[in-house]
This record gives structure tokens, sequence and C-alpha cells, in this order.
């Protein structure tokens, strides 16, 4: 079987190289990030060449391009080669411009070829790393980075950051965070982990039923639902600090939602009999009432423009979400298929609306665009898929599903695409909320 | 315009109502010409409500554990109140009147299916609505708090009707 594939991208590649490679590969300097899953990037990243002695360090080395490999993976961009199909020996070719044989990267159908070389001394490391493209045979990236070992990750992170750049124009998600609540700890708290489920931490220790995660712009402060005081109260946590502010009326406090850039959230409350959402200061006080129609009104979400919001109502008679103007004050239906549509996150480009809707046997997540237009089904599998948020540069979307049974964080693409399951923790998790990307970066 | 037509619709929807009404005190007039009537006949229970308890007479110094122990249900993804959950609400609105110093918290609950969000708003509306029939029937609402669980607290936890119709309630807790 191998040897087959093997064979077959060697005549894919002779027949490439002999009918002029360089007019029609590889001319992307930009993804199309209209469809950038639908072919994904050959991408290889052989070992590091490693110049330090001992064992350890070569551990480390390996480790190092394993951790890139899985890093640009999860992006969704790339296809990464089995370095088993290699013509390559890490130990004894080059990493550098001149000293690479491009052909033998294009046969094996590498578009792009990323090369370390890793040296340790002590505690001290130094890695340089390289994006090549093999078709045009140039170098599109070269950096050296040095550190502790301990920084081993953010220095892959950062240079992971500078090859998204270069193929999308932005720096993706390497610096961004998810936040989600688990209850293994015998409650609901609020726990936060890396962009990839690296490093969970619990963030509250509430002992009691805590939701609603909502990281602001700037990162520095979280918002989210605790009924530690006996009522579901807001509460507006500066994460640097530690310290709290209380926001508590009468009935629900929920669904906090950060307006763009601004220390202002919009979030339901019920104190007035019904359920409403209000636009509130970070500092814990009503600016302004924002929607006025008798029902369930909750679950704010914002345009990134800070503009409109959408939000979910049943003042239809089922829930379904709307969208409401704030300059014209008009409000309009966005969803009609589907018995309840609920949870909308709005897409940070802006153009697309995530959110979850009840279908037989439990919930799907679906894209709309904000015209209303064609509403997309992302998920398929059994049992619930909720609860959809955006990566901050809207390539993915963090969900939860119980489709092997508990409830668990997953991603996958903005399509669909490459669903998998984010970490592994006690409990059930549910409610991701994904952070924006300079948090660590 | 829009008025009127809603008047108009109002309408259709009340006349019918109101014959309705009517044709059902005829039966009951003529149920209790019928010989030998046990008593008041005990209303129906709603499909989803737990087993009727015994009928037991409203003894107002009676422990509040009977009455007020027992959960009132709703339908699915409504916050409006059964009749059997307003016969029920008589009955705990009898015992309040009694014990004038009690105050009680009402939760109210949601089963679930439906996202947790737009549940905690549900579960809301339903404490909320049993909350009000209360205060309609003379109790004072400063007695009366209400707290939304949504989804967070069910009684049961299979994925079946059954289950799904206990966990959708109010439950009142003398304080």
């Amino acid at each position: 079987m191998n040897r087959r594939i093997k064979l077959y991208i060697f005549i894919i590649g002779v027949i490439l190289i002999t009918f002029g490679p360089a007019r029609c590969w590889a001319e992307y300097d930009v993804i199309d990030i209209t469809k950038p899953f639908l072919r994904k990037i050959p991408l290889a990243v052989p070992l590091f060449k490693n110049v330090s002695e001992t064992a350890e360090e070569k551990q480390l080395s390996e480790t190092a391009a394993d951790f890139l490999s899985d890093t640009l993976e999860f992006t969704g961009y790339f296809k990464i080669l089995d370095r088993g199909s290699f013509l390559f020996d890490p130990e004894r070719s080059g990493v550098t411009m001149s000293t690479i044989n491009f052909q033998n990267w294009t046969v094996v159908g590498a578009e792009l070829l990323v090369t370390g070389f890793y040296e340790a001394e002590g505690d001290r490391i130094s890695v340089e790393l390289r994006l090549f493209d093999t078709f045009k045979a140039r170098r599109v990236i070269g950096k050296k980075y040095t550190g502790s070992k301990t920084n081993q990750r953010s220095i892959i992170l950062r240079f992971c950051g500078d090859v998204i750049n270069y193929l999308t124009g932005n720096r993706g998600v390497f610096g961004s965070k998810i936040a989600f609540v688990s209850n293994g700890s015998g409650n609901k708290e609020i726990y936060t982990c890396a962009f990839d489920g690296y490093d969970p931490r619990r963030l509250t220790n509430n002992n009691a039923i805590t939701l609603f995660p909502a990281w602001s712009t700037d990162g520095k402060w979280m918002a989210f639902t605790s009924y530690k005081a006996g009522n579901p109260d807001l509460y507006i946590r500066n994460l640097g600090q530690g310290q709290e502010t209380k926001f508590s009326k009468q009935g629900i406090n929920i669904t906090p939602a950060w307006a763009p850039g601004k220390f202002e959230l919009a979030a339901t409350l019920s104190f007035s009999g019904d359920q409403e959402i209000y636009l509130l200061t970070g500092a814990g006080k009503i600016i302004k009432r924002l929607t006025n129609s008798r029902g369930i009104d909750v679950t704010p979400s914002w345009s990134p423009d800070g503009k409109q919001f959408a939000f979910v109502s049943n003042r239809s008679g089922s829930a379904q979400v709307y969208i409401k103007d704030l300059a014209s004050g008009k409000v309009r239906r966005l969803t009609y298929e589907g018995r309840k549509n609920t949870q909308p996150s709005w897409s940070p480009r802006g153009d697309k609306i995530a959110y979850t809707s009840e279908v037989s046997g439990g919930h799907d997540i679906y894209v709309i665009g904000i015209d209303g237009q064609d509403p997309v089904q992302l998920t398929y599998e059994s049992r619930d898929n909720e609860a959809a948020s955006w990566s901050p540069d809207g390539s993915l979307i963090a969900f939860s599903s119980s489709r092997d049974g508990p409830s668990r964080i997953y991603v996958m693409t903005a399509y669909g695409t490459d669903q998998r399951r984010l970490l592994v923790l006690a409990g059930e998790q549910t409610n991701p909320k994904w952070s924006t990307n300079h948090l660590n970066n | 315009m829009q008025k009127k037509l809603w008047l108009m619709i109002a309408l259709l929807l009340v006349i019918p109502g109101l014959l309705f009404m009517v044709g059902c005190q005829k039966k009951a007039v003529t149920q209790a010409k019928a010989p030998a009537p046990a008593s008041a006949p005990a209303p129906a229970p709603a499909p989803g409500q737990a087993p009727a308890k015994a009928p037991t007479p409203v003894t107002p110094s009676g422990p509040s554990g009977m009455i007020m122990a027992e959960d009132i249900f709703y339908d699915f993804d409504r916050s409006l109140l059964t009749p059997a959950a307003q016969d029920n609400l008589m009955r705990k609105a009898a015992w309040l009147r009694a014990n004038p110093k009690a105050t009680v918290t009402i939760e109210g609950h949601a089963d679930e299916r439906g996202t947790n969000e737009y549940n905690l708003a549900l579960g809301d509306r339903r404490a909320d609505s049993a909350k009000a029939f209360l205060v309609d029937l003379g109790i004072a609402a400063s007695s009366l708090t209400t707290i939304s669980y949504g989804e967070e607290r069910p009684v049961c936890t299979q994925q079946n009707e059954e289950c799904w119709a206990k966990n959708r309630r109010a439950h009142f807790v003398v304080n």
C-alpha cells in the first residue's frame, strides 16, 4: 500500500517536474481563505538537525519537530507528509538554502518544507527555523530563536505564527486560549487551556454551578455566571489580579458577551420580570436595555465591529436567532429553518454566524450568512453538538459534543472538516469560548 | 389597522373558547345530577404529571411536607401552567394562606433538551409563572422568591420522555 502511494507520488512528481512546476504550482502567497481546506498544502517537516551531543537533546529536537508538525496540522491548512517517505537524512543533509536539494522534496510531494537546526547548551537552546517553498526553490522565512528549554513551546508557536502570517496574512490562533466549563471537580467550574488543549487549568473555585465564560477583547477580563452566592449572578474578573465585580439582580444574570474592543458587555437579565438583553459597563453598571420584546431574549453575540449583535428570541413562538442593529434599532430574524436555533456566534470575519440547531435526537452546528442565506450543517454526529465558538482568525470552530457519550470539547475547521477532540479531562466539558490571539504571543 | 386585526384574531380565539367552557359546565351539571356522586371528581392528571397523590384534604395546619413538596410540571418548551399545575398551586395557596409566615423559594427547571442558556431563561419563566399565579390567589409576593436552575439540576437523568417530563418542573422549598 505504502509502496504504491510512494510510487504514485513519485510519478506525479516526475510529471510535474517535467512539465514546468514553476508555472502552475505554489502560486499562493496567500491562502484562499474562502476555501482553504479543500486542498491541503503538502508540508514536510523533517526531524530537526541536532548539533548537540547528548541523547536528551536529541530527544528534544525530535519533540520540537513533532510539535511544529502537530501545530501546523492543527490549523487544517496542511497535510503533513510522512517522514518515512523522505529522501532526506537529517544527520547528513543540509538544512540551509544552499545545501537543500529541492527536487528531493518536490518528488515526495512537498510544496512547503520546514527545516530546523537545534542546539542546546545547559538550559539554553538555540533554534533556527526555516520555511522553504520547494517548487520555487526559495527560502520564505528564516528565524533564529534562543531561550531556555522551557521556552521551546513558545519558540515553535512563534515560528508557526510567522508561517501562517506568510500564508494567510494574519497570525492565526497560536496565541489564543480556550475557556470552557468542566464538572470534573463535582461542580461546573470554568477552566482555560491553550488553543490546542495544552495546559488546562481551573480558573474558578466557586464550588457552585459556574457557566458562560466570556473573554474581553484584550484578554484581561473574564465574565461568567455563577451560583456561588445562591442566585445565578454575573461576575467580572480581572484575570491578572483575580479581583471580581459581582452583578446581582433578582432573576437570571447570564450569558455575558464583551463588546469588541470595549470595557462593556451585553448580558441577559430578568429583574424586570422578562428576560431581556442589557448593555453593562465592565464595572457592572447598567448602561441601557438593548432588547424589548415580551418573552425570552438571551445569548447576545457581537458583530466584529460592535454595531450589531445576534441573539436568541422566542418572540415568534420558538427559539430563533435574530440580529439587532444598534444604530437603527431594527431587529431582523436570521434563521427560519429548524425547530429551535440557539447559541449564535458571530464570526470574527463578520460574514457568518454559527449556531446550534435542534434536530431529531439532539443538536447540530450550522453556519449561516449574515444575510440569512444558505444555512450549512457542519456536524452530523449523533447526540448533541453545541456551543460553537470561532477562533480569533475565523478559521476554526470550537464546540462541545457528546458523540462519544460524555460531553467533550472539539475543534473543526470553519467548513466542518477535521473534527477532533481538543483535550482529555475528567468529567464533562461544555461551553467553549475562544479568546483573541494576543495572549502570550 | 393592525390593532383591529389582532382584536379579530383574539375574538376568533376567545369565542370558541367560551363556547367550549359553556359545554363543559353543562356536562358538570349532568354529572352532578347523576346518582351517588362520590364527591367532586378529581381532576384528570395531565400527561407527564407525577402520579396523583391520594386527594388528601388540605389541612392548613398540617406539615408543609405534603402539598408544598409536590412539584408542578410543564409542557415542553412552555412556561404556561397546565390545568393540573393550576390545581396544585391552588392547594399550595391554601396552605400558604394558613401559614402566612412561611416564605417559599420557587425553583424553575428545564429538561436537558435545548441549550443551557435558553433553558435557564425558560426555568426563570416557569418559576415566575408559578409565582404570579400564587400572587393572583392572594399570596404576598414578598413571601415568594424565584430562582432558575435551567437544565442544571435534573431529578431524572435518563434520556426519555418520561424522564424529561419529570425535569420540566417547578420545585417549592419552604424556608
